[in-house]
This record gives C-alpha cells, sequence and structure tokens, in this order.
C-alpha cells in the first residue's frame, strides 16, 4: 500500500511550498503540486497542516536496559513517534550503561523490534559513567555510535576531559566523519544537595541551589578545551543566559561548538518548585524568566541549534519522595511540539529546523532523518496541526511514566501523523502499533 | 475572644499562611492558654476526641515533647511515630506511611523532616490537620510564632512589635528557624536585621543585612541567636569556629555591651562557647528559658486554632 499525503504545507531543508506527496515503501516516490490517487494509495488529507521530516531528538532518556518500570524503548519509541520523531538518541545512563558494544547493540536490537523509531545509542565517554577511565571509541563509532556524553552527569576531571576531546578529534567513524562528544555541564562541586536554581525563589523555599555558575564554568572550560584540541563538541540542556553568551561568543570565533535546548527552559520558571513537588525538579533545573528570554533568543538566532527533550521517565513512587531525594526529569517527547510552538516566538521553518534537521546533523543521523522532501528521499516524515490548542492529559501519553510538568497548560500544535521507514506508525495522533 | 470562626486553613505550614492577623489571633489565642498552663491542674478538655500524631523523621525531642504536651494538655489524645520504630526502614515510602496512619484514624499530623517541602507534600494526600514542626532549611512555624509571643510578653506589649528593633545573628542561610522568625517579627511590624557573613546568608535576602554586630548591638531591643553547627565548618562556610565567635558570637565583651532591656533569644539548644560565649543566666535580658516555656502555649493555641471548635477551656475548667 503506498500513502498519500495531500494538501500539506511542507516545511524541509529547502524550504516551504504546498505539495503532495506519495510515499512507497521506505521511500518518497512522487512529489507534485497535485497527485491524484491510485487505487492502491491510503490517502492523508494533511489540508491545513504541515508535512516536514521527522523530528529527532538528541537527548531521550529511555531506561532500558535497568529501570523498565520508569520506560522502556518500546514505550518511549511509542512516545517519540506520537511526538513526530522520527529517530532519537538513547542516553547512555542505563544500568548496565551504555559504555560497550554489546549494550549498544541490545539497545538498537530493541528498538527495531518495537519499530517505531530509529533508537540511536549514545556511547557514555567514560567506563560506567564514572569520569575515570575513556570508553572505547573507536570499538563504538564502528558500531555506529556518532554521539558520546556521560550525560547525568558531565565529566568532571578536566584532564580526561582533554583526552577524550584529543581522541575523539583524531577518530574517523567512517566515511570522513568524525564522532561529537556532548556534554552534560554542571560543575558537580557547586551543585552538592541541589534541589533547583540558586536565587530569590530557593533563598524563601529553604532548598539547596543549583547556581547557573556551576553550568557556566563548565560551558566555558570545555569551549577552551574545544578550542586546543579541534574536537567537535555539544553543548546539552542549556539553561542559563550567560551560558547562551558564552556559546554564541564561541560561535562566531568558529569553533565546532553546537548546542541543545530543552522546551522546559523555554517554558516553566523556577517558581514551579513552590508547590515544592518534585514534578518540577530536573537537571538542570528550571531557572528564571530572564534566562527563559536568553535560551528562547539563543535558538531564535541559532546560537542554540536544537530543541531536545531530555525525555526523562520516572515512576510515580519516586517523584513522591521528598524532594531532595526524588529524582530530577520530566517527561518531553509528545509535548516538545506544543510546547514549542506555545512558547517560541519564531518562523515555523526555524522551529521544524531546530526539532528536526539541525539535530539530525548533529547526531550523525542525516542520512535518512532531516531530508529534503524530495523523490528518492527516505520516508521519515511527520505530519502536523501547527494550530490546534491542547492539553495534555497524562493519563493518555504512552510512556510508562507521567511525570509531564505540562498539565493545565495550553499547549499549541500536536503531531497527527508520523511515517517511519514508510510505516505509518501514527495515524491521526494515534500509535499504530 | 473570638477563635472558631474565620480559620483560613485546616494546616499550619508555614508562617507566611498566617499573615499578619493570623498570627495575632493565635498570639492572643496563646495568651489564654498560658493562663490555662499557670493553674494547678493545667488541662482543658477543649480536644478531648481527638488524635494528634507526631511523625518525626528527623530527631527532635525539645519539639516533640512540646507539641505532645500541648496536645495532652488540650486532652487531645497523642501518638509517635519515629522513623527508628518505623517502616521506612523496610522501604516503605513516606507517602504508604502517611496513608497508613490516616486510615488508623488521626485528626492533625505533627510533621518533621530534614528535606524542605515535606509537609506540603503530605498536606495533598491527607485530609487530616498538618503541621509542620521544622522542614529542611525552610520553615517552623510554631517557633516563629513563639519567638514572637516571648517577645510580646516579655515586653509587655499586647498588639504587634511595631518598631522593634531586632537582629537574628548567625547561619541564616541554613535555618528554617530564622526564616520563620523573621518572617514572623516582619509581619507583626519589627524591623529586622541579620547579621551574618555573605557564607551563611541565602542567595537572595529581603531584609536588610550586616556583617557589623558591634556596630549595632547596644540599639537593639531583642538579639537573637541562632545555632551554629560545627558541619558548617567542614563546607568552608566559615574559617573556624573559634573566628566565628569572634565575629558573630555573644561574647562576654558584647554581653557588656548590651542595653540591660535588650532581650536575648536562641532557639535551642545552644552550642556553647560558639554562638553564645557567656552563661546565659547572667544576661539580664536572656528569655531563652521563656522561649521554652512559651512553646508549650503557642503549640496548644495553634492546635486549638486547627482542631478546635468554640471557646477553648470553659468547659469543664478546673475553675
Amino acid at each position: 500500500m503506498s500513502l498519500l499525503i495531500s494538501g500539506a504545507t511542507v516545511v524541509d531543508p529547502t524550504g516551504t511550498r504546498s505539495v503532495d506527496v506519495r510515499i512507497d515503501g521506505p521511500t518518497i516516490v512522487a512529489v507534485d503540486a497535485e497527485l491524484t490517487p491510485v487505487d492502491d494509495d491510503r490517502v492523508i488529507d494533511a489540508t491545513g497542516r504541515v508535512l516536514s521530516p521527522g523530528f529527532v531528538d538528541l537527548h531521550v532518556h529511555l531506561r532500558e536496559p535497568g529501570r523498565e518500570e520508569a520506560e522502556t524503548i518500546e514505550t518511549g519509541s511509542r512516545a517519540a513517534a506520537l511526538g513526530g520523531f522520527t529517530a532519537v538518541v538513547a542516553m547512555p545512563n542505563t544500568d548496565p550503561a551504555q559504555d560497550c558494544v554489546e549494550v549498544v547493540e541490545f539497545v538498537r536490537r530493541q528498538a527495531e523490534r518495537a519499530g517505531l523509531c530509529h533508537v540511536a545509542p549514545s556511547g557514555s565517554i567514560t567506563i560506567g559513567r564514572r569520569g575515570e577511565q575513556l570508553t572505547p571509541f573507536g570499538e563504538l563509532s564502528a558500531a555506529g555510535v556518532r554521539l558520546f556524553t556521560d550525560d547525568g552527569n558531565g565529566v568532571q576531571d578536566p584532564l580526561l576531559m582533554r583526552r577524550a576531546y584529543e581522541y575523539a578529534a583524531g577518530l574517523d567513524a567512517g566515511g570522513g566523519r568524525s564522532v561529537t562528544l556532548a556534554q552534560h555541564c554542571e560543575v558537580e562541586r557547586l551543585t552538592a544537595g541541589a534541589v533547583m536554581h540558586e536565587g530569590e525563589c530557593c533563598s524563601r523555599l529553604g532548598l539547596p541551589g543549583w547556581p547557573s555558575l556551576a553550568e557556566e564554568l563548565m560551558v566555558h572550560r570545555d569551549i577552551e578545551l574545544v578550542r586546543l584540541t579541534g574536537a567537535r563538541a555539544h553543548f546539552l540542556h542549556l539553561s542559563t543566559a550567560r551560558s547562551v553568551e558564552l556559546v554564541r561568543a564561541a560561535k562566531a570565533e568558529g569553533l565546532a561548538i553546537t548546542a541543545e535546548a530543552t522546551p522546559h527552559h523555554i517554558s516553566l520558571t523556577d517558581e514551579r518548585l513552590a508547590s515544592f513537588d518534585a514534578l518540577y525538579k530536573v537537571n538542570p533545573p528550571l531557572r528564571t524568566s530572564a534566562d527563559i528570554v536568553a535560551v528562547r533568543d539563543g535558538l531564535a538566532d541559532g546560537t542554540i541549534d536544537a530543541i531536545a527533550t531530555d525525555h526523562a521517565p520516572h515512576a510515580a513512587e519516586t517523584k513522591e519522595q521528598p524532594l531532595d531525594q526524588a529524582p530530577p526529569g520530566m517527561l518531553g517527547l509528545e509535548t516538545a511540539l506544543g510546547v514549542s510552538l506555545a512558547h517560541l516566538d519564531m518562523p515555523l521553518a526555524d522551529v521544524v529546523a531546530a526539532l528536526s534537521w539541525k539535530p539530525a546533523a548533529i547526531a550523525g543521523l542525516d542520512e535518512r532523518h532531516g531530508r529534503p522532501i524530495a523523490v528518492g528521499e527516505p520516508a521519515n516524515v511527520t505530519v502536523f496541526d501547527p494550530e490546534v490548542a491542547w492539553e495534555v492529559v497524562p493519563a493518555r501519553l504512552a510512556s510508562r511514566s507521567h511525570n509531564t510538568p505540562y498539565v493545565g497548560m495550553p499547549l499549541r500544535g500536536r503531531v497527527t501523523h508520523t511515517v517511519y521507514e514508510g510505516a505509518l506508525v501514527v495515524d491521526d495522533g494515534r500509535a499504530t502499533r | 475572644m473570638t477563635t472558631g470562626h474565620d480559620r483560613p486553613a485546616r494546616s499550619l505550614l508555614s508562617v507566611d499562611d498566617l499573615g499578619t492577623d493570623g498570627i495575632l489571633r493565635i498570639l492572643d489565642l496563646a495568651d489564654h492558654m498560658a493562663e490555662v498552663n499557670r493553674r494547678p491542674n493545667p488541662k482543658v478538655p477543649a480536644l478531648r476526641g481527638k488524635t494528634v500524631c507526631s511523625v518525626f523523621f528527623e530527631d527532635s525531642t525539645r519539639t516533640r515533647l512540646s507539641f505532645e504536651t500541648a496536645a495532652k494538655r488540650l486532652s487531645a489524645d497523642t501518638m509517635t511515630f519515629s522513623v527508628s520504630q518505623s517502616s521506612l526502614n523496610k522501604g516503605e515510602s513516606l507517602r504508604d506511611t502517611i496513608d497508613t496512619i490516616s486510615a488508623m484514624g488521626v485528626d492533625a499530623f505533627v510533621i518533621r523532616h530534614a528535606s524542605s517541602g515535606t509537609p506540603w507534600q503530605v498536606d495533598h494526600w491527607t485530609t487530616a490537620s498538618v503541621i509542620n514542626a521544622g522542614d529542611g532549611w525552610h520553615s517552623h512555624p510554631t517557633q516563629g510564632l513563639l519567638d514572637a509571643y516571648t517577645v510580646r510578653t516579655s515586653l509587655g506589649r499586647t498588639g504587634g512589635l511595631e518598631g522593634l528593633r531586632i537582629a537574628i545573628v548567625g547561619d541564616i542561610k541554613h535555618s528554617r528557624v530564622a526564616r520563620s522568625t523573621s518572617t514572623a517579627f516582619r509581619l507583626l511590624g519589627a524591623d529586622v536585621t541579620l547579621v551574618a557573613p555573605r557564607t551563611l546568608l541565602p542567595p537572595v535576602v529581603e531584609e536588610p543585612t550586616t556583617e557589623d554586630l558591634d556596630g549595632i548591638i547596644e540599639d537593639l531591643d531583642v538579639l537573637y541567636m541562632l545555632r551554629m553547627q560545627n558541619e558548617r565548618m567542614n563546607e568552608a562556610l566559615v574559617p573556624s569556629l573559634r573566628e566565628y565567635t569572634s565575629r558573630f558570637g555573644l561574647t562576654p565583651e558584647r554581653a557588656a555591651r548590651l542595653a540591660p532591656q535588650t532581650l536575648v533569644m536562641h532557639p535551642g539548644p545552644i552550642n556553647r562557647g560558639v554562638e553564645i560565649a557567656v552563661d546565659p543566666g547572667e544576661l539580664p535580658g536572656a528569655v531563652i528559658t521563656q522561649q521554652v516555656t512559651n512553646g508549650i502555649a503557642v503549640r496548644m493555641a495553634v492546635l486549638f486554632d486547627l482542631l478546635g471548635s468554640g471557646e477553648p477551656g470553659t468547659e469543664g475548667t478546673s475553675r
């Protein structure tokens, strides 16, 4: 069966236009101003909607192996598909960690079994994410890993991080491609016991503060290490105004640096913690409205390349613990588009770029994701209504966990169809598998 | 005296929730309770049939005894749940613990927890009243109330604390007492100055601050000394306890400069030789034991405010 998507506004790296698109098997086979349905066509009337290359999330925690009570690769993949993502990068803080080929292969196999989206396992930078010894970058990149990170933690030791950048800079990951080291920027000596952003609100609430400085110091350190080593660095979930400034200046110098920001860091402030609800505990923490403005500006001017969710499922009972014991993190996959369109004052095409082809390039997934909508290209695409207002209902989420912070907040824009390698995995807002 | 009506909430989580009127209502009620406590048989049946459960996830014998004494003087039944004898050690969650005790039918939880905000979480899970007996660095409302009550009665006032010059000295940052007590003082109209090195202040404070205790010590109505914990030294917050005492402690030299009518307060237990390096008994204005005594009356007032009805002590009193 072939798929005819008609009447949509296509937004892709080549521009914006109105065309009909036919998909047959894993490939786009026809693109024209008007395509006539043939017998075999399943027709999707996408009038008033947007058709774009599938979204790519640089930052998800799928919890498998190790914490399957919170999420599995299957349930997380389903959430991704419902959010319009055709590819996600799985963070390595699993148990065991994604620090060797065997675990990476396990994640890949589980994702293929689910068949809902492409899951690209990241590799950890250090064995067991303990910050002591480098993982086999060569073996892992030969097994297809393009992005390395100890996410959940930053690499604290500056000597070890220098070696990691130096070693990665010379590594050919095949086809002349290099690997990217992605840093979770947090100087942990400055954040011991921290629960929320350090500022007026934490002073009032008597909660230990996570100072912006702890992020900015490591951003600065790694910018200098990139300058020294010539490696590529990606900064995960930037949250402070000063971090955005540092990255803007480094990019102006031409350093090979990219950065991402999360939907929650453009939509929620630290005042949320006044409820003492651990739902709002996240790392890096929710910050001030001035930081939100700076991060949005960073996205608007391209300083921040990508919107990445840091999708972090946690079982309800873990979030009912006292704030200092509850784990940080919130869901993001199914609400990313709705939050982005509700909170960013940017041209639609720029929002889609930050959700699709820009992160695809950073993750080394741009051979099959974030591609133009054109004949011969892979059928990894998303259809969404950019205007529809909706509210999230936790119990209806595909994620095994329900820790979304967006209940009661108006969202704008929702995915109706996702096509992954030619398969209609989301049809009219529902997962088909 | 009006008591049974216009109660804004079923729980007492912070002093801010009470507001100025609420604080004054509790202090007026505490006057009445103090009168009960002066009787030969200091007990009234005001909360007969009510059950108050102390749930202390952090040791504090003083506060727990004060609450339990207050509840008993109002004829409430009391239960105690402490972590050492609890199932938390068996992996039971806080929520399950609260649900279990709620199911036994308690009217109020008195909660102490080392994590800021825990009483707010508990308040969401139960229909019983929740009284915050201290959460993390955040809040300790009955301490703020008993401190305000102690100042008011010691200075023979009846209304608020308008115009009083009060210094709170010490580890403000990690102190729930400082947060609640300074809020109570300010809501009652006092001028509060925080005295601490920058390392012991929260990142942002509303009150005026100074590091110069000597510069203000002669012009105070109340000198409130906070407990300085030994472990703060290990976190590089002060170079040494000796230096702390020399800059911020109540030394004999500073005690000599205090006006005789200046009240000296401390939430206890005192770290002798650190924040107070003189015998408090030698200080004419020391009201530290009165704070402990007043704690009972104020906690009776809080319990009655949340759980009682009608006039306290009008039924079956010893008179």
